[in-house]
């Protein structure tokens, strides 16, 4: 369960490039919700991810994970509540280590490092099993360095390495816009199977309004660092792009501007 | 001619440790760290006060260890904590260390005699002592005199020493880091915001392994005062380039793909460097140009990569030309 109370953050207070990114946002996750995130460029929809995880501290506001108030825990204090895939492939692993690695260190996600040996002979097992699951042949590569693997492939290992401590949160921040349609459907499809078989609760920022209508229970719409449509339930499940955008210009008297999104429609 | 090529490999093998220092930090956590140049003048001047204050030579080795620690400590307060780029965070630990090294000796230098009143014991001396009990009295006019006069001489209880410490400090260092602290580490110097999002505090993991390099580096430092039989305040100036020289050489020649291929690379690295160095100032190179030697090596190492780039390219194009070239008059024909 996430709960995100009327959080404000403001990059570069006072200057000339100043940016109210978050601007009172309140949101609600209950336990096994799987919302898709959408809105245009700079509306706040990373932004707001960021606030949860806990990249920078916010201005003001409160934000709750399970009950316990995070709000001013460390980025890496909170990943023990967290996993997440960005939208980058090269962020989520470390390229110059290999599979198994990069596996064990995500399996140790919010436990002390201690000195004991980095990998164990039955967590091996563990991740070859888990890797043939998602049908990319990465079960025979356990020793190759992350860095030779292609993008949907890093973003899949990604996935699991976020969810192999299973975390409260699950935050996907256009983890697929980096890649080729195929393989973004193919990555969506593991993130939606993971997702379900775990019943996670999670956030999934998308730019592609036809996948954020087709996936998760709920559909978040942000314009200019504010939520500005929330829904559920058999209206999300009605709902057509066409709709969305209808809807969108109705609310905030304007187009939408994320081009991506534009083109991918 | 044996003899120096001996005192190259011995003293290769005590900058072997240095290399290794200068490998966690430039290659793994990927911060050039000039704190070495520093610590490595720290640990000769720890060493030296302790020895020649009758303090056992292997104990004042291994208390020299703790300077490293400490430099690399603070340098790590400074880039993580206090947000210093890690370049600037090391020169002011490095200069910092001048006077601080100047107050541990008392004077700018120490001198370590092995021979007159005031010889003082070595880690090399015991070893030393050993060799020369085992060979007992021979006959200076025999035909294998010349091999016992080796066995016994200072150079090869000191690449004995060396070896040593060498496998010692590569087997620590290569547990250590399968280890998942140092797994940790690993992956703050490839990636540090996947490391956050696995929940470890990236700071703490830059501290750990710039204390570590400096450890070592001061631990080199120590043993290399002992072998040239004094301590100097300047004796720091430059190591980091004969750390990096060992350091690339090694990978050239050894390669880099494992971390045991580094570990052999490193000390193999370092003795190259020393054997060219020695074979340079045999030939009658200046002493004095041997820093700019070492620099423009140094230099031409790095842009190695961007070198041969270079010419692959100019190849690759000019072969694909001459194919294309070939294909157009195929079809003219």
């Amino acid at each position: 369960m996430l709960e995100i109370k009327n959080i404000h953050k403001i990059f570069n207070p006072g200057t000339i490039n100043e940016k109210h990114a978050l601007n009172g946002v309140s949101l609600r996750l209950e336990e096994g919700d799987f919302a898709t995130v959408i809105g245009g460029n700079g509306a706040g929809k990373s932004t707001m991810l960021n606030a949860v995880a806990g990249v920078w501290g916010i201005d003001s506001g409160k934000i709750e994970i399970n009950g316990t108030d995070v709000t001013t825990l460390p980025e890496h204090k909170r990943a023990k509540f967290i996993g997440r895939v960005f939208q980058d492939p090269m962020m989520g692993t470390a390229a110059s280590m290999n599979i198994e690695e990069n596996l064990a260190l995500a399996y140790r996600r919010g436990k002390p490092r201690t000195l004991a040996w980095g990998i164990r002979e039955k967590e091996r097992k563990m991740y070859r099993e888990l890797l043939s699951a998602l049908n990319l042949g990465l079960e025979h590569r356990l020793t190759a360095k992350v860095g030779l693997l292609s993008g949907g492939q890093r973003q899949a290992l990604t996935l699991l390495m976020a969810t192999l401590q299973q975390p409260k949160i699950l935050l996907l921040d256009e983890h697929t816009a980096a890649l080729d349609p195929k393989t973004a459907a193919k990555v969506l499809e593991i993130s939606e199977k993971i997702i379900g078989e775990q019943h996670l609760t999670a956030m999934m920022v998308t730019h592609n309004m036809k996948d954020a209508i087709v996936h998760g229970n709920r559909l978040i719409m942000m314009n200019n660092g504010k939520i500005i449509l929330d829904v559920s339930g058999e209206e999300k499940k009605n709902l057509t792009v066409e709709g969305l955008l209808h809807r969108f210009a109705e609310i905030s008297g304007d187009e939408l501007d994320n081009d991506r999104m534009l083109l991918s429609k | 001619m044996a003899d120096i090529i001996l005192g190259a490999v011995a003293l290769g093998l005590l900058w072997g440790v240095f290399a290794l220092g200068v490998h966690l930090t430039y290659r793994i956590l990927d911060i050039a760290d000039l704190t070495v140049e520093g610590t490595f003048t720290t640990g000769g001047a720890i060493a030296a006060v302790l020895v020649t204050s009758g303090v056992n030579a292997w104990l004042a080795t291994l208390i020299s260890i703790a300077g490293g620690l400490v430099g690399g400590f603070i340098t790590g307060i400074l880039h993580t904590k206090l947000k210093i780029p890690a370049l600037l965070a090391g020169i002011l630990t490095m200069t910092a260390c001048y006077s601080i090294n100047l107050r541990v000796m008392g004077k700018s230098n120490i001198p370590l005699p092995s021979m007159g009143s005031k010889s003082v014991d070595t880690v090399f001396t015991p070893v030393m002592n050993l060799l020369k009990n085992a060979v007992g009295e021979y006959d200076k006019s025999a035909s294998n005199a010349w091999l016992l006069d080796l066995i016994t001489s200072k150079n090869f209880a000191a690449m004995l020493v060396g070896i040593v410490f060498m496998i010692v400090v590569s087997m620590i260092m290569y547990w250590f880091f399968g280890t998942e602290l140092g797994s940790a580490i690993r992956a703050t110097g490839s990636n540090p915001k996947m490391v956050r999002a696995q929940g470890i505090n990236t700071s703490i993991m830059i501290i750990i392994c710039l204390m570590l390099s400096n450890g070592l580096v001061a631990l080199s430092g120590a043993l290399i005062g002992q072998y040239q039989t004094y301590s100097d305040i300047s004796m720091g100036i430059g190591s980091i380039v004969i750390g990096l020289a060992s350091l690339i050489i090694g990978e050239v020649i050894i390669g880099k793909k494992t971390f045991k291929r580094n570990l052999i690379a490193l000390p193999v690295g370092a003795v190259i460097y020393r054997i060219i160095i020695a074979l340079v100032m045999k030939a009658g190179m200046n002493a004095n140009d041997l820093k700019l030697f070492t620099a423009i090596t140094v230099a031409i190492c790095l842009s190695l990569p961007l070198i041969k780039d270079f010419f692959v390219k100019i190849t690759k194009g000019k072969k694909r030309a001459a194919v294309l070239k070939a294909q157009a008059d195929n079809k003219e024909v």
